[in-house]
């Protein structure tokens, strides 16, 4: 029998991420999209602490993590070095950080980048929370969901406000790119980090990773649960090009939110207490509106 | 060529014939003309830089940052607020060990807001892992951009370094400065060759996890890499000297002390007005002298015994306080001493926070004083109508 295949990928196996992390796994399609020549920056997060404790690194491609809210600044610093240095064609430069890094934290740096006009992808994972430090909630956290700084109680249904529209704060910056991706749909995922590369200037890539441990799912249901927040609405795929939406992904066979829902325990309470349905409804209204925006139907 | 040019113009001037690939600052909190005058340099073409506008001093730091591991020659600078905003990307510059050069324009911090000089701003950064380099005058810090970029830049070395002089007293201030042409600062200063750096060629990772296996030796190592950068810094002083002749960097600068029973010892542009009430001394028959600290970190403290171990009074004037103990350098000073015989008496005195004058008399009664009693972290100047009409 002929042994299957085993390509080398940029972000080496060993990592210690846990099983099942989307963000590992839109890591490695990400970084094996955009190929060797490239310049990665991290935040502080998740990806930096499974993939780089020393003396391992599990980053095939020269790559810097600096603080928590500077990865967009370093690789703005990088690009111009680059240029400075004359050598602009040696790599591209990839930015990463996570929701919390990415829409909080780190919002005023990456807000600097986009203006500035540099040739740099920024690519946010958004797991919807702070994982790394113990799933507390971030501006990427969605409506009601329970965290451990925005818990579900007596009187609360979670985290009481909806997430932060990244993508349209990027692109309002007049960005000539703006995506958002899922590790739900990989191939589609490949297709528009191939394609922010390829255009010169600012491009956000915001993509979607469900996180067994934060989420509170099974590690076998990563794949369904990203694909199930696609097909309910809850988080639109599109593409943005100079401010204006140019492509989206259709739902195939719309999903209540409560399939979405119940697959993961910090919507638990939705389910559990008095007046949850209630709470649901409130929840598919927000998916039914993203589907009306989007025109994802 | 000597010219008559404003304090900031000096720097901007030196910083040009450093030749940075990328300077990234922020104008404002508060602003001084530095990054005006290389602006209009890169914008007339006398300067190839790639001059980065950010949106915060925390944002400036982190471009130069990520140019310095791309292995990009870089500049910023700041003063006061700026300075603390940056402090978290300032520890981690000098944890990734790139020489990165800044100047600060030292000034007061808030509140309340003040946006005179005083040195708190760059004592607060004095744990970071940073060399720190305190001017006294206009053709000090413009010899001192030049040096700090060989210090750091030296693969023993291979540290930031902040170089310091007095917001407004000087960034503000007319004063003669001796030029250095292009091709001369180009010999005394070559390319950056970094040892590593972020290239495809040889991809490296920086910036790792380092859990408590290992992380007391990268603090190791940086502290004797501090230790060790003392020889470069003098070393570098003496080079300059030779090319240049002035010896305008180096650990401390010792002023009229062989002899001294009294030494004073202070940071910056009041070292001038201390000097000239030494001189005025000095004519009455006094032995008084100064100590001026060139080097606040790596801390010279052996420069700092030999030079006034036979010193009976030192009385040390700064402009920063460590709220609730003394002024830093004065216990720093004490330091210096301890295990030692012969010991001094060792006064601290406040002086000039905010911006506020200090006057000759002020310093000569404060020498005064303290050559008949050891005074601890005593206000000079202080108004006691603002406080109640006596010390609280």
């Amino acid at each position: 029998m002929k042994k299957p295949e085993i390509t080398e990928s940029l972000l080496a196996p060993g990592h210690k991420a846990c099983a099942g992390c989307g963000e590992a796994l839109a890591a490695r399609i990400i970084m094996d999209a955009a190929g060797p020549d490239i310049i990665v920056t991290a935040a502080t997060g998740c990806l930096e602490v499974f993939s780089t404790l020393y003396p391992q690194s599990a980053w095939k491609m020269p790559w810097i993590h600096s603080l928590f809210e500077n990865s967009s600044a370093v690789a703005a610093g990088i690009e111009v070095a680059l240029k400075a240095l004359g050598r602009e064609n040696e790599a591209k430069v990839i930015a990463q950080g996570g929701d919390g890094a990415t829409a909080d934290i780190g919002v005023g740096c990456l807000s600097g980048m986009f203006e500035r006009g540099h040739d740099v992808l920024y690519i946010c994972y958004d797991n919807e929370a702070y994982m790394n430090t113990g799933i507390q909630r971030s501006g990427l956290t969605p409506f009601e969901a329970s965290t451990t700084t925005s818990p579900s109680g007596e009187i609360s249904w979670g985290n009481k406000t909806d997430k932060k529209p990244m993508p349209e704060i990027a692109a309002a910056h007049k960005i000539p790119y703006v995506a958002t991706a899922t590790v739900g749909y990989i191939k589609d995922l490949e297709k528009k980090v191939k394609k922010a590369l390829s255009i010169k200037g600012p491009k956000y890539l915001q993509v979607h990773c469900p996180c067994p441990l934060g989420w509170a799912h099974d590690p076998s249901l990563t794949i369904k649960v990203a694909k199930m927040a696609v097909q309910t609405g809850l988080i639109p795929i599109f593409e943005m090009e100079n401010e204006k939406i140019t492509s989206v992904r259709k739902i195939a066979k719309k999903q209540p939110v409560e399939e979405y829902l119940k697959l993961q325990a910090r919507f638990r309470h939705l389910f559990k207490k008095i007046g949850g349905e209630e709470e649901i409804k409130r929840i598919q209204q927000i998916a039914d509106n993203n589907i009306k925006k989007y025109g994802l139907m | 060529m000597k010219k008559i040019i404003e304090g900031s113009m000096a720097v901007a001037e030196a910083i040009r014939v450093c030749r940075p690939h990328v300077i990234s600052a922020y104008p404002i909190t508060p602003q001084t003309h530095i990054v005006e005058n290389l602006s209009q340099f890169v914008a007339d073409g006398k300067l190839k830089s790639e001059f980065v506008n950010v949106e915060s001093e925390f944002g400036a730091a982190s471009v130069v940052l990520g140019a310095s591991a791309t292995g990009a020659r870089t500049f910023s600078c700041t003063t006061s607020q700026g300075l603390l905003l940056m402090l978290e990307v300032l520890y981690n510059i000098a944890g990734l060990r790139f020489p990165v050069v800044i100047v600060v324009a030292n000034r007061a911090v808030s509140a309340p807001i003040n946006i005179w000089c005083d040195h708190q701003d760059a004592v607060t950064a004095r744990d970071t892992g940073w060399i720190q380099l305190w001017a006294e005058d206009n053709q000090e810090v413009y010899d001192m951009c030049l040096q700090a970029y060989r210090i750091g830049e030296n693969p023993e070395v291979s540290l930031p370094v902040m170089v310091n002089f007095d917001g407004f007293i000087l960034t503000h201030a007319f004063e003669p400065v001796e030029l250095i042409e292009q091709k001369d600062a180009d010999k005394f200063l070559p390319p950056y060759k970094p040892v590593q750096y972020l290239t495809t060629k040889n991809p490296l990772t920086f910036g790792l996890l380092v859990d408590p296996e290992y992380y007391t030796e990268t603090r190791y190592r940086l502290q004797k890499a501090m230790e060790d950068s003392k020889k470069v810094i003098e070393d570098v002083a003496f080079e300059f000297k030779k090319k240049f002749g002035r010896y305008s960097g180096g650990l401390v600068e010792k002023y009229r002390l062989d002899d001294a029973e009294t030494a004073v010892i202070s940071m910056g542009s009041v070292t001038g007005t201390i000097k000239d009430v030494v001189d005025n001394f000095r004519d009455e028959g006094k032995n008084v002298g100064v100590l001026k600290i060139r080097t606040l970190r790596p801390f010279p403290k052996e420069a700092i015994y030999s030079a006034l171990k036979d010193v009976k009074n030192i009385i040390v004037m700064e402009k920063s306080i460590s709220l609730g103990l003394e002024g830093v350098l004065s216990t720093e000073i004490k330091g210096c001493f301890y295990g030692k015989e012969n010991q001094p008496k060792i006064s601290g005195f406040i002086v000039g926070l905010g911006g506020r004058d200090i006057s000759k008399d002020s310093v000569r009664k404060t020498i005064l004083k303290a050559e008949k009693e050891l005074v601890e972290a005593e206000f000079v100047d202080l108004k006691y109508e603002l406080i109640g009409g006596k010390l609280l």
